[in-house]
């Protein structure tokens, strides 16, 4: 089995995009077995074995492609239900997402089964305003006889949606067009925030300013609050590893 | 320093702040979120019955059914096996004829160079033949398996096995996933070690990668299928034998799988104690599998990926073997005096000191176990020709005189004995614990040792020999 030896695992250093140069960092999460490894395979050529089963892919892996003269690095992560981590893998994903701050953030989603995997879009929709749905296996959503209105849910999510049937090909470019004109601001995704009950919605707005005073804008200040509120003890955890004189990570 | 962080400050205020209790908090965020999510899910989705989805349904009824979810199962391993044996067999002696042509037109050249007997045996006897022989029985095989049990992974059948074999793994107190990383077993024990992350608590995961060298991996079940069809006689033609030396090999598969079972139990009862937590597995549509793709990733990455490496341990240990059944102290062999060490321990086992020698040899790699047994003893003194795989039967029985306890005590020895390096490696690399990499080594190693010597004394208690 190719897996070990092709995987490559980068530090996070490695994936700063702080200047304009440096190719865009394209970071690639969904369900598990939503095809995120052949749409990483369709996009970059490479040839990361993929299988129709859940957790699949427990180490990420990157490879690059370039579109329209600009180079494009993506990052394969593992399967995720939440950003709430439950495993080693999903905490792979969760601090990937968080910390190493992608240019882009494709949630690739099973078309055949949106209420579910909305889950996770709308979670990381609280964590990074550089979002893009892609709405893959439209093949099978069509054999299935399902009708997704692909506008009415990009008005409601707030960020762009492309429909893709990544086994057929079908969508790729579109896909290639969505995420250059993200990372170039000609499209400014602004995912719709999720309301919570008053007494969350009183204590996020205390604690969100002092948030904000002590991190910036970095992460979502609103989420950071929720993540103080609900005690997340692995979230702090892994912010405090993340900053830099924990050894590696990304300056905040 | 995280002490002093405003951060850290913020989140012992933030629980006054709100009011709420931390756990209470995260299940009305939680709330929240799937709220919109379906809110948002039934806007914009449409979606009438279909036939598809029941046809989902109709095939999970049969593959998950309680009375067919495990004869099925049974049958398409054996099914797969079948093909595989049936499919093998001439490939592997038209590529064994070839390349012991090649080697005699090598010789030839050789000899009209005028080259030094050492040249010839060094490089021809020791480097060419051991890689001959690990293309010619390892190659075929593989290349038939790696595409069906692809074809089986695409389709979504794996997660399958995984729900139906839960309720085994549950009563033996480790993980249902392990059903997963143990189907990756076959492919590769390292890879599986490392798809053991999969498991999220470190007791199960433990528990995994420790029994997932009983799934004989694509390194050792060609070696099965050479044995079992070399003693049951699948080379005939004749549908029964094959179907026989098929049936023998599914039945090393499965003991396997059934250690797995005891030395899990075994384990969560001993050295790992707990409970086995539940998990959420979600089972994928059935996907009709891309054919083509699926036999070009299967050959191009794991079988010459697979060959590669063991062509690139081969080389090295035909060489070795070479050499060391060609050094005399005393006049004996190095090689010989080696085996001769090893014989009394291996003679209980129902081996003899060559086969155990070729095991432990074999580290590096399984593949090239089977290859450095018959270098040894093919250098190891008659010097007859190997002109074909049927000679093997003639090298085996009549000059180093198995029986068939031999073959099964060999085969039960493929299917538990240490894991190869890379696996060991794999281990170390993932546990960072020297004492479980140990003990990954151990517990095949005394299992296979103490399943051989018992059959051993057993059939010979028994006259069955």
């Amino acid at each position: 089995m190719p897996i070990i030896n092709a995987v490559r695992v980068l530090s996070d250093k490695n994936f700063k995009s702080d200047c304009t140069k440096k190719p865009a960092v394209i970071a690639l999460a969904g369900n598990p077995n939503t095809g995120k490894s052949t749409i990483f395979n369709a996009l970059t050529g490479m040839r990361q074995h993929t299988g129709n089963w859940p957790g699949k892919t427990v180490l990420r892996t990157q490879g690059q492609y370039i579109y329209n003269g600009q180079k494009y690095v993506l990052v394969d992560l593992p399967g995720t239900y939440s950003l709430l981590p439950h495993s080693a893998e999903e905490e792979v994903a969760r601090d990937f997402l968080c910390f190493s701050y992608p240019d882009v953030t494709v949630v690739v989603v099973d078309a055949t089964c949106l209420e579910r995997n909305l889950n996770l879009v709308l979670q990381i929709g609280e964590v990074t305003r550089q979002l893009i749905l892609c709405l893959n296996l439209m093949d099978e959503a069509r054999r299935k006889n399902l009708i997704i209105d692909s506008d009415l849910l990009s008005r409601r999510l707030g960020i762009p949606v492309v429909e893709t049937a990544a086994r057929n090909g079908e969508g790729l470019n579109q896909l290639r067009q969505t995420i250059c004109d993200v990372v170039n601001h000609r499209i400014t995704p602004v995912p719709t925030p999720i309301t919570y009950p008053p007494d969350l919605e009183q204590a996020i707005a205390i604690l969100e300013p002092q948030v904000r005073q002590i991190m910036g804008e970095r992460l979502n200040p609103r989420w950071v609050a929720l993540r103080l509120i609900a005690g997340d003890q692995s979230f702090i955890r892994s912010f405090f590893s993340s900053l830099p004189d924990a050894g590696e990570g990304v300056k905040l | 320093m995280s002490q002093n962080h405003p951060l850290s400050s913020l989140l012992r205020q933030s629980q006054n702040i709100s009011g709420l209790e931390p756990a209470k908090a995260t299940d009305s965020i939680v709330q929240s979120i799937y709220h919109t999510a379906q809110k948002i899910a039934r806007e914009t989705v449409q979606m009438p019955g279909s036939r598809i989805q029941n046809l989902d349904r109709r095939l999970d009824n049969i593959f998950l059914s309680r009375i067919w979810g495990y004869p099925v199962m049974l049958i398409l391993l054996t099914m797969i096996l079948w093909i595989t044996i049936i499919g093998a067999n001439y490939p592997s002696s038209w590529l064994a004829s070839g390349l012991f042509w090649l080697e005699e037109r090598l010789t030839q050249g050789l000899q009209f160079l005028d080259a030094a007997a050492w040249v010839h045996g060094f490089f021809i006897e020791g480097v060419y033949r051991s890689v001959a022989w690990v293309i010619s029985v390892m190659l075929p095989p593989m290349a038939i398996f790696f595409p069906l049990f692809t074809l089986l992974e695409d389709a979504g059948y794996l997660p399958r096995v995984a729900f139906n074999l839960d309720y085994f793994f549950k009563k033996a107190g480790a993980h249902g996933k392990q059903a997963l990383t143990m189907c990756m077993g076959f492919g590769c024990n390292a890879a599986a070690i490392v798809s053991c992350r999969i498991i999220d608590s470190p007791r199960e995961r433990l528990i995994a990668a420790l029994t997932n060298n009983f799934t004989p991996c694509n390194g050792r079940f060609p070696t099965l299928i050479a044995m079992a069809t070399l003693f049951i006689g699948g080379s005939s033609l004749v549908l029964g034998t094959q179907l026989m030396a098929t049936l023998t090999v599914a039945g090393f598969i499965l003991l396997g799988i059934i250690l797995t079972f005891v030395l899990s139990y075994f384990l969560s009862r001993t050295l790992l104690k707990g409970e086995p937590s539940s998990f959420i597995l979600e089972l994928p549509p059935y996907r009709s599998p891309r054919i083509g793709q699926v036999i070009i990733r299967s050959v191009m990455d794991r079988t010459l990926f697979v060959l590669a490496r063991a062509i690139i341990v081969a080389a090295p240990a035909g060489a070795i073997t070479w050499i060391l059944a060609n050094t005399y102290i005393d006049g004996t062999s190095l090689l010989s005096s080696f085996a001769a060490f090893l014989h009394p321990f291996a003679s209980h086992m129902g081996l003899d000191g060559f086969i155990l020698m070729a095991f432990i040899l074999g580290l590096p790699a399984n593949e090239i176990v089977l290859p450095i047994l018959i270098m040894a003893y093919v250098s190891g003194g008659s010097m007859m020709e190997l002109e074909s795989l049927g000679d093997l039967r003639q090298l085996f029985v009549v000059e180093h005189g198995w029986t068939w306890l031999t073959g099964i005590c060999f085969m039960l020895f493929t299917v538990c004995h240490w894991p190869c390096g890379t696996t060991l490696y794999t281990l170390q690399k993932e546990q960072k614990n020297a004492y479980w990499t140990f003990m990954a080594f151990l517990l095949p190693t005394c299992t296979g040792i103490l399943l051989c010597v018992s059959v051993n004394y057993l059939v010979q208690f028994m006259h069955l020999l």
